[in-house]
């Protein structure tokens, strides 16, 4: 497990690996969000929790179809669905790896574009904690998708059109906490079913995501 | 004995092409798999290795023990070839690489990165793979293309060795890999016929 970890992480890394598409991503609608509404502070402050989220969202999705595309191509999934390594943990590090690649650096540089967006500045915290429980739902149910579509041809568009239904929930209570968050308002509610369907993702799809594969592989 | 196969039937795309198999496999003995193309070879290797269901019949197998090597060598080309081992061997929680370097004769080549190889030296990064897996029966699916002459015989001395410590082996290839101690099986005789016209003309009378 570790060392798929590690491989999936070294691979990103390494020259073409895709590793900063989707901060890339993010920081130009960032910077582009504020020049085409206007520099009017309160209209941007008021979008900036959806803007981060969307875009969050959305850089996530730009790199899903390489998950299992790549190691399909070059063979290596056939290989490692016959390792030792059970097709469940295989999937489960391959969404880590991704979150670790793009959930992560996008929670983290997120506080920066708030400046951008004139996010008001009691919503920071809550920005980076619902990103970080968030984005985890995000790359798993990612994974999901992409072993569902990883035989396909072009297989991004129906990807995208899969998982999009699928993120709506996190995007809805990830951009309420921090619209709450940035209003001072009480926000236990929505960040605890942020956390729910976080940790229900990362329970089941595993199992989901490993069944897609089998039939897949046939 | 390492593995049993009773009355066997494989399909590919939802069509059967290969029946009524029967295959024993004992440690030490090897199989060679002939059959013209879209004979059923690879499929046979893939039910074998457990990537898709027989079709019908039983395999007795621990999947424990297989170590598949299909067409794609499972290379990342960002990857060196020392790197590329590592991962297997670690995947397998298998022996040193140093072994596998040896015998397939990467030495040279540890430090360049696998998309930077030729044809022929991916395809011994590849096989070399099966060294640090452990494991004691390999599915060989053409093992030998793109190699050279001297490669092939290195490889069938690769074989042999694991044959000699109790190992087995299936190859599905067209080369003569110089193993005379291998068994042939020709497929021919299982493939499965296309169905008379008479069947398909009843539904359309």
């Amino acid at each position: 497990m570790r060392a798929l970890l590690l491989r999936d992480l070294r691979l990103a890394f390494r020259s073409g690996g895709g590793f900063g598409l989707g901060l890339a991503f993010f920081l130009i609608l960032a910077i582009l969000v504020p020049l085409g509404v206007g520099a009017e502070g309160t209209t941007l402050g008021r979008i900036a929790p959806g803007i981060l989220w969307v875009g969050a969202l959305l850089a996530c999705i730009l790199s899903l179809d390489r998950i299992f595309a790549l190691d399909h191509e070059d063979g290596s999934l056939d290989l490692l669905a016959t390792s030792p390594l059970p097709m469940e943990g295989a999937v489960a590090v391959k969404a880590l790896a991704h979150w670790l690649v793009t959930g992560l650096p996008l929670t983290l540089l997120a506080p920066g574009l708030g400046v951008l967006l004139n996010l008001a500045p009691a919503g920071y915290p809550w920005l980076v904690l619902s990103l970080l429980l968030g984005t985890p739902t995000l790359s798993m149910v990612g994974a999901f998708g992409a072993a569902l579509t990883v035989g396909l041809r072009r297989g991004g568009l129906l990807l995208s059109l899969l998982v999009l239904p699928l993120y709506v929930p996190t995007l809805i209570f990830g951009a309420e906490v921090v619209r709450r968050g940035a209003e001072g308002m009480a926000l236990a509610t929505p960040l605890a079913l942020l956390a729910a369907i976080s940790l229900g993702a990362a329970a089941l799809l595993p199992f989901a995501a490993a069944a897609a594969l089998r039939v897949n592989l046939r | 004995m390492v593995m049993t196969v009773r009355n066997l039937a494989v399909a590919r795309g939802g069509v059967t092409v290969l029946q009524g198999l029967d295959l024993a496999l004992s440690a030490g003995q090897a199989l060679t798999l002939r059959g013209p193309n879209g004979s059923g070879k690879t499929t046979l290797l893939r039910t074998l290795a457990g990537l898709q269901p027989a079709a019908a019949g039983e395999i007795d197998l621990n999947p424990e023990t297989v170590a598949y090597a299909a067409h794609a060598d499972g290379l990342k080309s960002t990857l060196t070839v020392a790197e590329n081992l590592a991962f297997w061997s670690a995947i397998y929680g298998g022996p040193s690489i140093d072994r596998a370097i040896a015998a397939m004769d990467l030495a040279k080549l540890t430090r360049r990165r696998a998309g930077e190889l030729s044809a022929g030296q991916k395809r011994r990064l590849g096989l070399a793979r099966l060294l640090v897996t452990g494991r004691p029966l390999w599915l060989l699916d053409e093992p030998t293309v793109s190699l050279d002459v001297a490669s092939v015989a290195l490889f069938a001395g690769v074989v042999r060795d694991h044959l000699a410590q109790g190992g087995a082996a299936i190859i599905a290839t067209h080369v003569d890999l110089g193993l005379p101690e291998a068994t042939i099986l020709d497929l021919d005789p299982f493939r499965t016929r296309i169905l008379a016209r008479d069947g398909f003309d009843e539904a359309f009378a």
